[in-house]
């Protein structure tokens, strides 16, 4: 096995080219959208520090997570990338991303304490930190405040019990065809959510076991199902919903637990009619729980690779991103939330109702479990519940089986936990 | 004697030489990268042995175990079944049928109507799934327009785990049937029109000429039609691939044995188990082959 692995990374190593000369361009790869936007803030970088050039290569978010791997085996590597921060696990198991905590030390622009603690916590993985957080992600509820006030809720309720209500309500004032929520089912987020919100680890002892039969767990499972079992929320994927918007205009779904990407795509396209309509909201609580509920932190880190022989510059590049005026602009020009709090007092950000929804959320969030096969596990469990929504199966065995293929998937880190244990004292 | 011998022997190290050169390019590229999937799929290599090779264990047949306990790869299985036993005939019948009718004399323009119905073959597929998709569209799709004109209501194709494998049939039986169709049209243009004659003089009317002269002559093309459809359909991917955006959704509706392997190569990177995936499927192919094989030799007997 050995040997042939040996093959395999020698074949690697004898693809590696470029990146040797410290004096080239400093290479950052970044997604999507951010990708494209990106390139308008070069121009002022190189501006501030002459002799230093930045190529942005832009990669699709659907590429992005097979092109840092394949570049990782290749050692294609760029010396800065953008790195969806679920992912920061996986390439700091890889040994590909640089620690960063002496550099953020020494740093007189990035401030620990200025980031939202909930998102900066994703990027610390046994305290080590790894990434700098560029912009957020969350989700909270956007919901019809006209729907909800006609049936006699005039504003989103703070608890579980309460949420379910105003549900309820919805539904009855709107007849068939009308729900309460829109609850996609292929979003693995939506049940978690409301995990993290119950409280539950999902995982146990350090990421060597599934934590799904947890009392956390289990109410909010129960919730979830609860609200297809009952009705008010369609068993609905993504893909089955033919136009989101259209559908919430024509009052369909009342509300939706969806995240800031929406909050311009609802401004263009529901209807001018309805532009005084909507509104967001934190996370409702569990009973007994003080609100907000907490959500899911997400968005993206800038890491510097290990391989890079330009660290320094890739570090000013860091840096400069991560400059509350920087923020700020970048805001401007994709809609990304800033993930420094100071960047907040921008009069656009924080006069926006509907955007201080989610400065407020931001303040309660949680990262998913820092291990590696999260979007693994995160994948199974809706493949699980699916059946208890439908009423095919109970909750307690679902929960124990889920708990069962999740101990099976960290098989591989318990192992290596293990075996990094008894290395130690040598 | 002696002589005879020593020059089948140079004979023979001769006949090596020339092979040589293609024996080396198979056994580089084909017999040693099977093999070395082979040793793969007997370790749990993964995401950690990426970056730290010590970290690949020997696991004997434990990916095999566990794909035989995994739902998922039973749900792909079954996918794939469907696809290639409701999608094969479909294609073939479709190309046969296209074939009869361009091969009829009082066609005109066949070179044409050829050329349309290969078209589809040569069109890149990822430009072809972003025209369905269009058409499969639930509200404003050309497909449930015309079945709303004759009262059937809306059908949500893509997204509904029903009908998404049918709906992947029929684009699939679309894009590929012209490729048969044009081995149908030169095996239909072997057969000499002086049989169908005689059987016309003899008194056999187009159904009776179809079945006995057409059908037994056409049987070679058959054979090979029928196992290159069904080995390629086997093989499903890039048609799920790119309709479910690479998922295999809704509710792993569209998940192909291959896309299955797909996603966990490349997406959980378990690479142990993908090979594993890929010896199972080269298993169910060639089992299949055989059987259609032994099928088809047993009906021309």
């Amino acid at each position: 096995m050995r040997a042939l692995a040996a093959g395999l990374v020698l074949a690697a190593a004898t693809a590696c080219s470029g990146g040797a000369d410290r004096t080239g361009p400093v290479r950052l790869w970044a997604f999507g959208r951010e990708g494209e936007v990106v390139r308008e803030l070069v121009p002022e970088l190189e501006r501030r520090h002459p002799g230093l050039k930045v190529e942005v290569q832009q990669i699709p978010w659907t590429a992005a997570h097979e092109k840092l791997l394949t570049g990782f085996v290749g050692r294609e590597m760029p010396d800065v990338a953008q790195m969806g921060n679920t992912w920061i696990p996986e390439m700091a198991a890889l040994d590909a991303i640089e620690p960063l905590d002496a550099r953020v030390a020494a740093s007189d622009s990035v401030k620990a304490d200025d980031y939202y603690q909930g998102i900066w916590e994703t990027n610390v993985l046994d305290g080590v930190l790894y990434g700098v957080p560029w912009y957020v992600d969350t989700r909270l509820v956007f919901y019809r405040s006209d729907l909800l006030a006609a049936a006699g809720v005039p504003e989103l309720p703070k608890s579980w019990s309460g949420w379910r209500a105003a549900m309820e309500a919805v539904k009855r004032t709107g007849g068939s065809g009308h729900y309460g929520l829109l609850l996609p089912t292929n979003e693995w987020a939506q049940p978690v959510t409301l995990a993290v919100s119950a409280g539950a680890g999902l995982l146990s002892d350090g990421g060597r076991h599934g934590a799904f039969r947890a009392p956390e767990f289990r109410r909010a499972a129960e919730f979830f199902v609860g609200l297809y079992r009952d009705g008010l929320a369609p068993p609905l994927a993504n893909s089955q919903v033919a136009n989101l918007y259209q559908q919430m205009a024509a009052g369909e779904f009342a509300m939706y637990v969806t995240g800031p990407w929406n909050l311009g795509e609802f401004r263009r396209r529901l209807p001018a009619s309805l532009q005084g309509s909507w509104a967001t909201a934190p996370l409702p609580a569990p009973d007994g729980m003080p609100w907000p509920g907490v959500s899911l932190a997400g968005g993206s880190s800038l890491v510097v690779f290990r391989s890079s022989p330009r660290k320094e510059a890739a570090w000013k590049v860091v840096e400069f991103l991560s400059e509350p005026a920087t923020q700020k602009r970048f805001w401007a020009l994709c809609g990304d939330l800033p993930a420094r709090r100071s960047a907040w007092d921008e009069p656009a950000l924080a006069g926006d109702a509907r955007t201080a929804s989610f400065r407020l959320q931001l303040e309660h969030v949680r990262a998913t479990p820092k291990v590696p096969e999260w979007e693994q596990i995160a994948a199974k469990v809706w493949e699980r519940l699916e059946p208890v929504a439908r009423g095919a199966k109970g909750l307690d065995a679902t929960l124990a089986s889920l708990d069962a293929d999740v101990d099976a998937i960290l098989e591989k880190r318990r192992w290596l936990l293990d075996r990094k244990a008894a290395e130690a004292p040598k | 004697m002696r002589g005879l011998s020593a020059w089948r022997a140079r004979e023979a190290k001769a006949g090596l030489l020339l092979v040589a050169p293609g024996l080396l390019l198979l056994v580089t590229f084909l017999a040693l990268p099977v093999l070395a999937s082979l040793v793969l799929s007997l370790t749990d290599f993964d995401l950690y042995a990426v970056g730290d090779p010590s970290a690949a264990r020997v696991v004997g047949l434990r990916n095999y175990a566990r794909l035989l306990h995994d739902p998922v790869f039973w749900k792909a299985l079954g996918n794939t079944f469907f696809f290639v036993l409701v999608g094969g005939p479909l294609t073939v019948s479709l190309s046969l049928g296209a074939a009869l009718l361009l091969n009829h004399k009082l066609v005109r323009f066949a070179g044409l109507f050829r050329t349309i119905y290969f078209a589809p073959v040569v069109t890149t597929l990822v430009a072809v799934a972003a025209v369905w998709k269009y058409l499969y569209h639930p509200r404003f799709g050309l497909l449930n327009a015309a079945l709303g004109l004759v009262g059937i209501p809306a059908i949500d194709w893509l997204g509904d785990p029903h009908w998404a494998m049918p709906a992947i049939v029929l684009m699939a039986a679309w894009k590929n049937f012209g490729a048969n169709m044009i081995i149908f049209v030169a095996g239909l243009k072997a057969i000499p029109e002086s049989l169908h004659e005689a059987a016309r003089i003899d008194g056999a009317g187009a159904i009776q000429r179809f079945r006995l002269i057409t059908v037994p002559l056409l049987a070679p093309t058959f054979l090979f039609v029928g196992l290159t459809t069904t080995i390629g359909y086997f093989q499903l991917f890039a048609e799920p691939y790119v309709m479910s955006g690479g998922d295999g959704g809704p509710m792993n509706a569209t998940l192909s044995v291959a896309l299955f392997m797909y996603k966990q190569g490349f997406r959980w990177w378990s690479i142990g188990s993908a090979a594993a995936i890929a010896f199972v499927l080269f298993a169910v192919i060639l089992g299949a082959t055989l059987l259609q094989r032994r099928l088809q030799k047993g009906s021309e007997a």
